[in-house]
């Protein structure tokens, strides 16, 4: 029998259609179908300044704004050749961890939630709450953050930012543990995780899975520890690593990530350096606002940025950044002007989602929802 | 920070694990080199490029066992007009490489890569859809984003910003 799945199902995360071959309760054939929420966001950034591109990568993945925003301002930075300011850096790392946890807790709690597990959702929503009130602190938006800049920050952190921070990272270990005391060793929970959906490490690397996916299934990569990017180097963290790779294996990954990303977050805080929060690159960077009501230079600077954009030298660069779902890509192509000729997204999850059949086939229907929670797809990556 | 000058010069990169082996194969594969901030581009003859990434993949120097990504720049009204780009990943090593295929206008098609990686699969079908470049081989080559009955393909150059009217 045929069953189609979606694209409008609570448990596919947005609007994945899948098609299941079935024989009684077993999976014979799974084949998924995207393009639902296709937007053609990469034509989109051939006709935008390379400025203007950047609230339209928030768009892409809306679990986590500032991943997208870092991969693609680090993409264009090393096409300018530019060098960030330690600041703009540790910021940079800072919220990227905070949307990891706040990714990480959408999908803990969605994933549970699929399963049965309905009380977990609403404790990951309480702290996940507080991060994005953090977001909005910072960036004024909750989601579409746009925070990144080209050569920097948008803003300077507003005054009891850090405070804030630092109380959230102070008792978020706790509200993990609460997280596991409801799950990890939870019977039920076990009996619907373990030994289902495996994924071989060879498998993995051969379908181009990545993240906690990949991680899940043995292979220890993680581009922050591996190829660091954005003063990564300067922090220390234990990449969490899984042997089984079952769907148990997958979420002990995340939620130790979790842990790790609370970390990341305290040491950042405490390291936080001095200075100036944007490279010093007038024609790119925009100048301050002081600036432009004083000096001439400046606000000829401020008027050229914005009604030319800023040119950038020709030449092609691909930036990889450990987004939460995986290798996030940015290959940029500039053919010298101020627009980008060519801005391509690798999605992490769209290559996590071919690990699908190789999860779900000759398992139990059930099995399925599980599998898909497992990956943490977002549609509006896979589609663009 | 200046940027340095991209060198293209094949003598001197051909200390490079992987331009090395694809010259030790087959000194043909190579149609041209380039090291641009701080990444390397090996332009493959379009005939080889399979077994160029099979080579790459299973050499214990250059272990590049990870497909990244697929994709593709049109560089319309240019010939030849197409360049499909392969990002490969060495875990083992943390190392990159970029390969590039340039087909013309012509006969856009090129081998895929499934039978290497099954995971080109996705990449594959984006870039049918999106540009209309045949790989030949694949196993079910399909439009992936854009509805099936889509007439021409967005990405191309020369399709216009907001469609046919």
């Amino acid at each position: 029998m045929i069953l189609n799945m979606g694209p409008q199902h609570p448990s596919t995360h947005g609007v994945l259609r899948v098609l299941l071959e079935i024989d009684g309760e077993t999976v014979v054939r799974i084949m998924p179908d995207i393009g639902f929420l296709h937007t053609g966001i990469e034509k989109t950034c051939e006709a935008k300044f390379y400025q203007q591109v950047v609230p339209l990568t928030d768009r892409i993945d809306y679990l986590c704004p500032m991943t997208n925003n870092l991969c693609y301002v680090l993409a264009v930075e090393k096409l300018l050749g530019l060098e960030i300011p330690p600041k703009a850096q540790w910021m940079r790392v800072l919220m990227n961890e905070l949307t990891r946890i706040n990714s990480h807790l959408v999908w803990l709690g969605t994933h549970a939630m699929d399963i049965g597990a309905l009380t977990v959702f609403l404790y990951c929503f309480r702290e996940r709450e507080e991060v994005l009130k953090m977001f909005e602190m910072i960036s004024g938006q909750r989601m579409m953050t746009s925070y990144f800049r080209v050569g920097g920050l948008a803003l300077e952190p507003p005054l009891g930012f850090f405070e804030r921070v630092g109380e959230f990272a102070g008792y978020f270990a706790e509200k993990i543990d609460e997280y596991e005391n409801l799950l990890t060793g939870n019977p039920i929970w076990m009996m619907r995780t373990k030994g289902v959906a495996r994924l071989t490490a060879e498998d993995a690397i051969a379908l181009g899975a990545s993240g906690p996916t990949l991680r899940g299934s043995g292979v220890d990569i993680d581009l922050r520890r591996d190829m660091p990017y954005s003063g990564y180097e300067n922090f220390n963290f234990k990449v969490p690593v899984a042997q089984e790779g079952d769907v148990f294996a997958r979420y002990m990954c995340r939620v130790r990530e979790l842990r790790e990303s609370n970390e990341i977050v305290k040491q950042a805080l405490d390291g936080m350096p001095e200075g100036p929060i944007k490279a010093d690159a007038p024609g790119v960077v925009l100048p301050d606002r002081e600036k432009m009501k004083t000096q001439m230079e400046a606000l000829i600077y401020h008027f050229k940025i914005i009604t030319e954009g800023f040119a950038v030298p020709a030449g092609e660069v691909y930036q990889a950044v450990e987004s939460p779902r995986g290798e996030m890509g940015y290959y940029i192509v500039s053919d010298g002007t101020a627009k980008p000729y060519r801005v391509h997204m690798r999605a992490a999850c769209l290559a996590n989602l071919q690990t699908l059949p190789k999860m779900c086939e000759g398992g139990l229907i059930a099995d399925v929802v599980a599998a898909i929670g497992s990956i943490d797809i977002v549609l509006g990556e896979i589609d663009r | 920070m200046a940027l340095a000058p991209a060198i293209t010069d094949l003598e001197r990169l051909k200390g490079h694990p992987a331009v090395g082996r694809l010259l030790e194969w087959n000194p043909a594969t190579v149609t041209g080199v380039k090291f641009d901030r701080d990444e390397m581009t090996i332009y493959v003859d379009r005939a080889n490029i399979r077994e160029a990434c099979a080579l790459l993949r299973d050499d214990a120097e250059c272990a590049f066992n990870f497909l990244s990504d697929i994709t593709c720049v049109d560089w319309y009204p240019a010939e030849p007009r197409f360049e499909v780009i392969y990002h490969l990943l060495s875990i083992p090593k943390k190392e990159r490489v970029r390969l590039k295929v340039r087909l013309d206008s012509a006969s856009p098609a090129v081998e895929s890569l499934t039978s290497v990686w099954p995971g080109a699969n996705y990449f594959e079908r984006e870039v049918f859809d999106l540009f209309g470049i045949r790989f030949t081989g694949h196993p079910y080559l399909r439009r992936l984003l854009m509805p099936e009955d889509w007439e021409g393909h967005p990405l191309r150059k020369d399709y216009p910003v907001e469609g046919y009217r």
